[in-house]
């Protein structure tokens, strides 16, 4: 199980600071705990980022990579810098990851750029014309995805399909189509297909003492179904990828596995 | 169509443990797919065999494998220069049995003398074994590691109860771990992540699951042999990537099978064959679970067993 750390992101008020005065400490603060938390991969969120986005990208993975040995998603609809990320990112420690391509027309350049630079990216499923409304909607715009994928030169193993959380306190019955769907998603390809799930979406909008319980039960179903990666808080969400790993019998049990 | 063998690729691999000195240093382990399956993966090094040796006569084996040590036992040092000098021995595994408080009770201080004769002795690599009596191997283990400073040896076992001292005590003076537990893969791991805890290197610690004979629970040691090398291989889990030490020469001559006389049991024939067939059987078992570090007894098992790697390898 792959946890991608999103702490990172620019709508954190003393992360979107940092950025700005290009102050390296707190970033390389909160990607270092994140990595030690247990964190696979690191997000990158500079939002838009229309002006200047290419050398904030830059900026950013530099700053990462300087002194955490993952690889980076490079999060932002800014297809400039997306490319200027990808430019400069260290790949000893593993390949990037895009985030994010779409059945909108507008982001199919970013398969473009996966297949130049050799990059994971992940597919929302979500077309030009809206939300899904199911399990089966999302599955059919994956299916689109993963033609698009292939015209471009994207294998579809570097290919991570996103259901689209959405938030429970304003689209309850969405939660079960989002299992489902990361369980459709799989039985579209041989070998199946990878998920990723961007979580704390499930609890935006809820109290603060409630957000950790529902992103916690919510990714065990995940896990359960099949997930490989969710971008979450990995201080919030790796006892549970530990544990499900455990009772799903993927790693051997030992008292102490939570601190491994 | 020809045929074309499955092949299974895994994401682990097996450390390297390395121990003695150079030139006669000797290195097992590395391998990253399941024994002798060289076809799917690399076995760089080949599965070790060590001479076991007792710092007091072995007056507790059985005849038959007494027998061929009768000039020497009653001296380590020359016992282990014996097995260097006439079986080719690779490595000697220095029992220190003669410190059990319910054997000779012999002291720390007299362990470590021991260690040194032997050392000066041959320069092949030594693994130092207490007289598994947690409590007191506490004690000699940390005499035994000081006087063996510098000769990169194998020391142990640490076990639950005494892991804190035995591992500080190699540790300090530069050797590599055997980590014990007994036959429960999870507190074989859980031992492993408790002494890693302490900041000994992981890759310096050579895990022992508890061993037992053919006929006696073999098939429980095969079992978590197994398992840990899966979880080393396909789940590659960090904690599980030691190499496994079958000791096997101890758990084979206390069973009946290496020790009724022929006049007793006249079906099961030769006690001589016997005894060497069921040590090497047991040995040649373990081999197969993924073991690369065997302590035997009887130099014909030793050496059956020897030629059997040599030809699969």
């Amino acid at each position: 199980m792959l946890i991608i750390g999103e702490k990172l992101s620019i709508i954190a008020k003393r992360v979107r600071e940092a950025m700005m005065k290009r102050d390296k400490g707190p970033i390389q603060e909160i990607a270092v705990s994140q990595w030690k938390a247990g964190a696979g991969m690191i997000d990158a969120n500079i939002g838009p980022a229309e002006d200047g986005g290419g050398e904030l990208m830059q900026w950013m993975v530099t700053t990462i990579q300087e002194v955490v040995p993952l690889p980076v998603c490079l999060d932002t609809t800014n297809y400039q810098a997306i490319e200027a990320g990808l430019q400069i990112h260290r790949n000893e420690w593993g390949r990037p990851l895009i985030n994010s391509t779409s059945n909108d027309p507008e982001r199919f350049p970013m398969l473009e750029l996966a297949a130049k630079y050799n990059s994971h990216i992940i597919g929302l499923t979500v077309g030009k014309g809206g939300l899904p409304a199911d399990a089966e909607e999302r599955a059919g715009i994956a299916a689109e995805i993963m033609a698009r994928a292939s015209e471009y030169g994207v294998p579809l193993e570097d290919l991570y399909l996103d259901p689209l959380v959405l938030q429970i306190a304003t689209s309850q019955d969405h939660a079960l189509k989002v299992i489902k769907a990361v369980k459709m998603f799989q039985e579209l390809n041989d070998p199946p297909m990878k998920t990723v799930a961007g979580l704390s979406n499930i609890s935006n909008g809820c109290p603060k003492l409630l957000r950790p319980v529902l992103n916690n039960y919510f990714l065990s179903l995940l896990i359960y179904e099949g997930l490989s990666a969710v971008i979450a808080d990995p201080h919030e969400v790796a006892p549970t990828a530990k544990t499900i790993d455990v009772i799903l019998g993927r790693t051997l049990y030992a008292h102490s596995y939570l601190e491994m | 169509m020809a045929f074309v063998p499955p092949k299974e690729s895994f994401p682990g691999k097996v450390f390297h443990v390395n121990i003695g000195t150079s030139p006669r240093d000797i290195t097992f382990g590395g391998e990253n797919t399941l024994p002798f399956l060289s076809f799917e993966g690399v076995l760089p090094n080949r599965p070790v065999i060590a001479y076991e040796v007792q710092d007091v006569p072995p007056q507790d084996w059985p005849e038959e494998v007494r027998k061929p040590y009768k000039d020497v036992s009653h001296d380590p040092a020359l016992w282990a220069k014996f097995c260097r000098d006439t079986f080719s021995a690779e490595a000697i595994a220095l029992r220190l049995t003669g410190t059990h408080p319910d054997r000779e009770d012999r002291s720390a201080e007299d362990a470590a003398k021991t260690v040194k004769d032997v050392l000066s002795a041959v320069d092949i690599p030594l693994i130092i074994l207490g007289s598994n009596n947690a409590e007191k191997d506490a004690s000699v283990m940390v005499a035994a590691a000081e006087a063996a400073n510098g000769r990169n040896c194998l020391i142990g076992k640490a076990q639950e109860a005494n892991y804190k001292t035995i591992a500080a005590a190699a540790m300090a003076n530069d050797h590599k771990l055997i980590a014990m537990s007994e036959l429960d893969i999870n507190l074989s791991k859980q031992l492993n992540i408790l002494v890693t805890q302490m900041g000994f290197d992981r890759e310096r610690i050579v895990i022992d699951p508890m061993c037992s004979a053919l006929g006696y629970g073999l098939e429980y040691t095969y079992s978590v042999m197994e398992r840990i090398r899966l979880a080393a291989l396909a789940q590659n889990d960090a904690t599980m990537q030691q190499p496994i030490l079958g000791d096997v020469g101890m758990y084979v001559w206390k069973v009946k099978e290496t020790q009724a006389a022929e006049a007793d049991i006249p079906q099961w024939g030769s006690l001589e064959e016997r005894g060497i067939a069921w040590e090497a059987v047991t040995a040649v078992s373990l081999l197969m679970a993924g073991a690369g570090l065997f302590i035997m007894r009887h130099p014909k098992a030793a050496g059956s067993v020897g030629k059997l790697i040599e030809e699969l390898i």
